[in-house]
């Protein structure tokens, strides 16, 4: 990360509040992430790290503050602005969120005819990604009759397959085997070190240590503790 | 993209076979029965048409009009514009004509005394489209020669059978609003029902990024769709018995005073265009109720 990208962030969130009714979900969240920077969102069950995401994708409005995505200020995002918003992001969801009565290929191709790419051009992407994943053999399988981990890999496959300036996912490790959790990983970083700003949304202190970088640690909506794993991790969570 | 969009509508509605049939059949009967009345206004139209074509006045002189006036009369009846002949017929060879018509009935005419006829002119008018009121006008400045007494086109048919003819396109147009409008609500509801079916996919297809246009185009061709195949569905029942009634016809003693004809290529190109249009604003409003982000 050069100083430059430190001045200009992908991701600058300022006094962000935001509630349920009458529960605060996040409150007063004031920080940035630099362009292709690591970030994990950690932090117990309930701390509001599934709702930070959200705002970061404009699956909801920030109640107050102001959050920028890539240049975007999302407290004004018209209607017709939100996909052009959510095609720089790249968003694995908890619960993978496939459609289950397209295919594996379908799903994945799904970000790119939205795009509205060219057919010859979705098919190479989306064959070249499902290889990559290692699911080339279930492209034409449906998510309902793939086990966890498959279908954690296909939502990683659509995740990836658009380039996406950002990647967030949610808990992308959480019912999965420590295989398919590594495999998984393995292309987050893989997206990582092709550019990506890559946030991970966990509780799995295993995952967070054994991986490193920037971690922003939640409690109660508030930002608790936040530094890099490799300094002060160990005694944010403790 | 096109392509996908009716690769998406194609499998939406083979998924809702059920559902898209029974609109379809709604739309058919909906196009039936505008059809029908379309082809009855376009015929019942031709027959007046025929009519106007051939319009014939009869101008009836009155008892004391001298054998000079005839030839002035003739000449001031034919410098009339839009007069194409006029031809004087006299009381007796219209007496004679009436005997000859009612030859079994010739007892009637043993016991007249004198001739009860009066002399007069056929009046026959140049072919023209214009309407109704150029006839009246004509037969209206005929009427006022000093030495007309009377004269007759049929104005107490034709009157009748305007007034029939337009009630009919009235009630025509008024039940074929209702059922295309009940057409559209049908539209609408099966299109609602496929949206609920699809709620999830279109959900996580907002959340990919794909754009409201994406997600709408497709339920709108499947309206489009459903419009089309009511409408060719409709036309084609509409068809199948126009030829049957229409082979019947041609035995009878209607034929020959005017053509009855199928709906023109215009008039079928505007049905299947106003079906369509159903279809998509059944589609239009069941996804500005159920589609809204």
């Amino acid at each position: 990360m050069t100083d430059r990208d430190a001045d200009n962030p992908i991701i600058r969130l300022v006094h962000v509040h935001h509630t349920y009714g009458r529960l605060t979900a996040l409150a007063d969240l004031t920080f940035d992430v630099a362009k292709n920077e690591w970030v994990f969102i950690s932090g117990p069950s309930g701390a509001g790290k599934t709702t930070l995401l959200k705002l970061l994708y404009f699956g909801t409005r920030a109640s107050a503050g102001e959050v920028i995505v890539d240049g975007i200020p999302l407290a004004h995002l018209r209607r017709n602005g939100v996909p052009r918003l959510r095609r720089k992001c790249g968003v694995i969801f908890q619960d993978y969120k496939l459609i289950p009565g397209r295919t594996v290929f379908e799903n994945v191709a799904l970000v790119l005819e939205a795009a509205g790419c060219e057919r010859r051009l979705i098919s190479k992407k989306v064959r070249a990604v499902l290889r990559m994943v290692g699911m080339e053999g279930h492209a034409d399988a449906l998510p309902p009759r793939l086990s966890g981990g498959e279908q954690q890999r296909a939502a990683v496959a659509r995740a990836i397959v658009g380039d996406p300036k950002i990647i967030l996912a949610d808990e992308p490790t959480g019912s999965l085997d420590e295989e398919s959790a590594r495999a998984v990983l393995d292309l987050l970083q893989t997206a990582h070190i092709r550019g990506a700003t890559v946030i991970i949304a966990t509780h799995d202190k295993g995952m967070i240590r054994s991986i490193g970088g920037r971690v922003l640690y939640l409690n109660q909506g508030r930002i608790y503790a936040a530094g890099h794993v490799e300094r002060h991790y160990d005694r944010m969570v403790l | 993209m096109i392509a996908w969009y009716f690769k998406r509508a194609i499998e939406d509605i083979l998924a809702n076979r059920f559902l898209n049939a029974v609109t379809i059949a709604t739309i058919s009967l909906a196009i039936l029965i505008v059809g029908f009345g379309v082809l009855f206004v376009e015929n019942t139209g031709d027959v007046l048409a025929a009519w106007k074509r051939g319009a014939r006045i009869m101008a009836y002189l009155k008892p004391n009009a001298t054998a000079g006036a005839v030839p002035r009369l003739k000449w001031a009846i034919q410098s009339i514009d839009g007069v194409a002949t006029a031809r004087f017929i006299p009381r007796d060879q219209a007496l004679a004509h009436l005997r000859a018509q009612m030859r079994r009935q010739a007892s009637l005419f043993d016991h007249l005394a004198e001739n009860p006829l009066p002399d007069a002119f056929e009046i026959r008018l140049l072919p023209t489209d214009e309407g109704w009121e150029r006839i009246e006008r004509i037969a209206a400045r005929i009427g006022a020669f000093a030495d007309v007494d009377d004269v007759e086109y049929g104005q107490q048919w034709v009157a009748t059978f305007r007034s029939i003819v337009d009630l009919l396109r009235l009630a025509g147009i008024v039940t074929a609003g209702l059922f295309l409008l009940a057409t559209v609500a049908i539209v609408a509801n099966t299109i609602r029902l496929v949206i609920y079916s699809r709620q999830q996919e279109v959900e996580i297809m907002r959340l990919v990024g794909a754009s409201e246009g994406f997600i709408k185009a497709p339920f709108y061709i499947e309206g489009l769709i459903q419009g089309f195949a009511g409408a060719v569905i409709g036309l084609g029942i509409l068809f199948a018995v126009f030829s049957l009634l229409a082979a019947g016809a041609e035995q009878s003693a209607v034929v020959g005073l005017f053509e009855i004809r199928f709906l023109s290529a215009e008039m079928i190109a505007a049905i299947v265009a106003t079906s369509m249009i159903v279809g998509w604003l059944g589609c239009y409003v069941s996804l500005s109720q159920s589609l809204r982000s």
